[in-house]
């Protein structure tokens, strides 16, 4: 354990030292929630297209069975948590970016929870080579559950036509609150070395860093001692400062590897894959037990519940049921929020299913507020905190003024909305959020262009294809004319004649 | 002194001989204008400047032949880039009742389409797929809701949908 070593804290810029606000939610163990009446899963929890219903409505699926799978791009299959029946796909209310409801597929459990035949789906990965173990990852519909939910498998299949050096697991929980990677750390740390296992195996890699925070010392322990049963020197555990936002893929990948990933770029163009430790654990059960992506360690916690605490619950089991299972809320509940507090969102019913990105379920007593909205006044305190050296301040003017090549010449799209320069902003300006606007904007404007390039390359193709046209009938007119001219004289009188004579010769013929 | 004009004489000459063999030798393209003046319009190909698509409206832009504000769907955003891009005056656009289309698609009712290839051969952008006596329908992707193909079907079967 002592062999841990700590990075030093030079090697970031900004961040901020948050208050933790953690203790309360890991003092009870992980609680196993009871499978709910009904689970609400939706066809989109990770990134890329929504996933296609493959089953009816009124079907009994078991769980584990697949109930909607990817049509081939981006994207990840989706589950059955339990077994029951489906009772609709209809449109319900999720947390998410973009609309206040989605497409769900809507299961009423009976309480059974029969698992499908495992047999054929559990292998011996050491036997697999890369590909197809990176095949079967991807049919567990295992996406990151640091809270990106990128397709897992896709990811690593981008990974390994670049040339590699580091497996990074990411074990760090910077954000307040929020300590669900931190209690599966403790609990089920053989599954996540496991999962490190398996991963270095799918990339060839010999090499693995578990990075945790410091102030984690039982998941540290937990970790060492899984490390010390296997006798796994090949998996190194490294402690990394907690100070916010060092959890970031980008930002780990520098704390250890003293390398920066270029803007724009992704931690593979400095030879490194980073995955959460949620995930790991996630591919070793679908790999070794054969349990896809169907329930995931979700912190319920903030001061509007009764007993804040971690719990191991079935994908789509309702906030709700979740909220009943943390003792219910208090008196001073005033505002829901699914994910932590510095990038989570805020929802306005606990009616909202656990997806896979949900990493916790905060309840605050008061609403976050920004205090009321003051002009900048240049005080700077903002590039000082920024983990990606942006300038806020210039950003926020670009953004003001909508101008769109000054905001790409300043790095906005490299902005990954921490939310640090919000909170020492002097002025409550909510900068975050208008960064977030202005890349919509920005994303709306390239979709707009990539319109009109199209639109422009198939006006000039459809003009080319009628002046070939033209020309084609151009050309055979003048080729009829010509003959006609060319048999004008001689061959059409010869024609007529023979016509005549026929006719002529018809004619005595008949008499 | 007379050596001084002859010099200034002979260097202005050879120079006014190197530009002008440069001239023919490198013709400007007023393509490569024409090109930019096209970027910088909407391509929903409408028509309504008067002239048959953006190219063309570009060419005529280029020629001095039309003004820079005749295109409703860019609006006074596009003629404000027109005019930065050919050192003109900005003005204000020529006609601005007409629609700004860029976020409609045209719809072809199914249950009514005749099958008459009339708006397939006025779509600009080949966004209308469909043959004789069968029914057509619209590549919503790639529709730039120009209307062109409202006019000319004869059982006024094609409606416009906002979709963003």
């Amino acid at each position: 354990m002592s062999a841990a070593a700590t990075y030093d804290l030079g090697k970031l810029h900004g961040g901020l030292r948050l208050p933790s606000e953690k203790e309360v939610s890991t003092t009870e163990k992980i609680l196993h929630a009871p499978i709910p009446d009904q689970l609400v899963l939706p066809l989109t929890q990770h990134v890329g297209n929504p996933s296609q219903p493959i089953i009816g409505i009124g079907e009994r699926v078991l769980k584990g069975q697949l109930i909607a799978n990817t049509d081939g791009s981006l994207g990840a299959p989706i589950h059955a948590p339990s077994s029951g029946k489906i009772v609709a796909i209809e449109p319900w209310p999720v947390s998410r970016r973009n609309g206040e409801t989605a497409p769900c597929i809507i299961i009423e459990c009976d309480g059974n929870d029969q698992a499908i035949e495992t047999a054929e789906i559990i292998v011996d990965y050491t036997k697999l080579d890369p590909d197809s173990l990176l095949h079967k990852i991807m049919q567990g519909g295992i996406v990151g559950l640091g809270g990106a939910v990128f397709p897992t498998a896709q990811k690593l299949m981008q990974a390994i036509t670049a040339p590699l050096e580091h497996l990074i697991l990411n074990g760090i929980e910077c954000e307040p609150y929020i300590s669900c990677d931190d209690m599966l750390m403790r609990e089920y740390a053989a599954d996540v070395i496991q999962g490190a296992q398996i991963l270095m195996h799918a990339l060839s890699l010999s090499q693995c860093h578990v990075a945790v925070e410091s102030d984690k010392p039982e998941a540290l322990i937990a970790l060492g001692e899984a490390l010390a049963q296997i006798d796994e020197p090949r998996i190194v555990l490294k402690q990394v400062p907690s100070i916010y936002p060092s959890g970031g893929e980008d930002q780990l990948v520098q704390l250890v590897t003293n390398k920066e990933v270029p803007s724009g770029g992704l931690p593979t163009d400095v030879g490194c894959v980073v995955q959460n430790v949620g995930t790991a654990a996630a591919i070793n059960r679908w790999v070794c037990h054969g349990e896809p992506l169907i329930s995931r360690v979700t912190t319920i916690t903030g001061h509007g519940v009764a007993k804040p605490v971690n719990v191991l619950a079935r994908i789509g089991t309702t906030i709700a049921d979740i909220v009943t299972l943390a003792g219910g809320y208090t008196e001073h509940a005033r505002q829901l929020i699914i994910g932590g507090p510095m990038t989570g969102r805020s929802v306005s019913t606990d009616r909202v299913p656990l997806v896979k990105a949900s990493n916790c379920v905060l309840v605050l007593a008061d609403e976050i507020t920004q205090g009321n909205e003051r002009p900048c006044i240049r005080c700077g305190e903002c590039a000082e905190v920024c983990p990606i050296q942006l300038l806020p301040q210039q950003l926020y003017w670009f953004a003001c003024a909508d101008n769109e090549a000054k905001l790409r010449k300043f790095g906005l799209i490299d902005c990954i909305e921490c939310g640090c320069c919000d909170l020492v902003c002097p002025s409550h300006i909510p900068l975050t959020a208008d960064f977030r606007m202005a890349k919509g904007r920005m994303r709306e404007l390239a979709d707009e262009k990539a319109r009109a390039e199209r639109a422009k390359q198939r006006f000039e193709t459809r003009n080319l294809r009628i002046r070939q046209e033209q020309e084609q009938r151009d050309k055979e007119l003048a080729n009829q004319k010509e003959t006609a001219r060319l048999f004008a004289t001689s061959k059409i009188k010869a024609i007529v004649d023979r016509a005549r004579k026929k006719s002529t010769d018809d004619q005595d013929e008949e008499q | 002194m007379w050596i001084a004009v002859a010099t200034i004489t002979g260097l202005a000459l050879i120079a006014g001989l190197l530009l002008s063999y440069a001239k023919q030798r490198f013709p400007a393209k007023s393509d490569d204008i024409v090109d930019s003046v096209n970027d910088l319009l909407p391509q929903t190909q409408c028509a309504q400047c008067g002239y048959p698509g953006c190219r063309p409206y570009a060419v005529a832009i280029v020629d001095g032949a039309a003004n820079i504000n005749l295109c409703p769907p860019g609006g006074e955003d596009t003629v404000r880039r027109l005019a930065d891009l050919l050192g003109r005056e900005p003005m204000p656009l020529e006609d601005t009742t007409r629609s700004d289309m860029s976020t409609t698609v045209a719809v072809i009712d199914e249950s009514r389409c005749i099958g008459c290839m009339h708006c397939r051969s006025a779509c600009p952008v080949d966004a209308i797929i469909g043959t004789h006596q069968l029914m057509h329908t619209v590549i919503a992707s790639e529709c730039t809701g120009c209307e062109l193909c409202l006019p000319p079907c004869p059982v006024d079967c094609i409606t416009l949908e906002v979709i963003r």
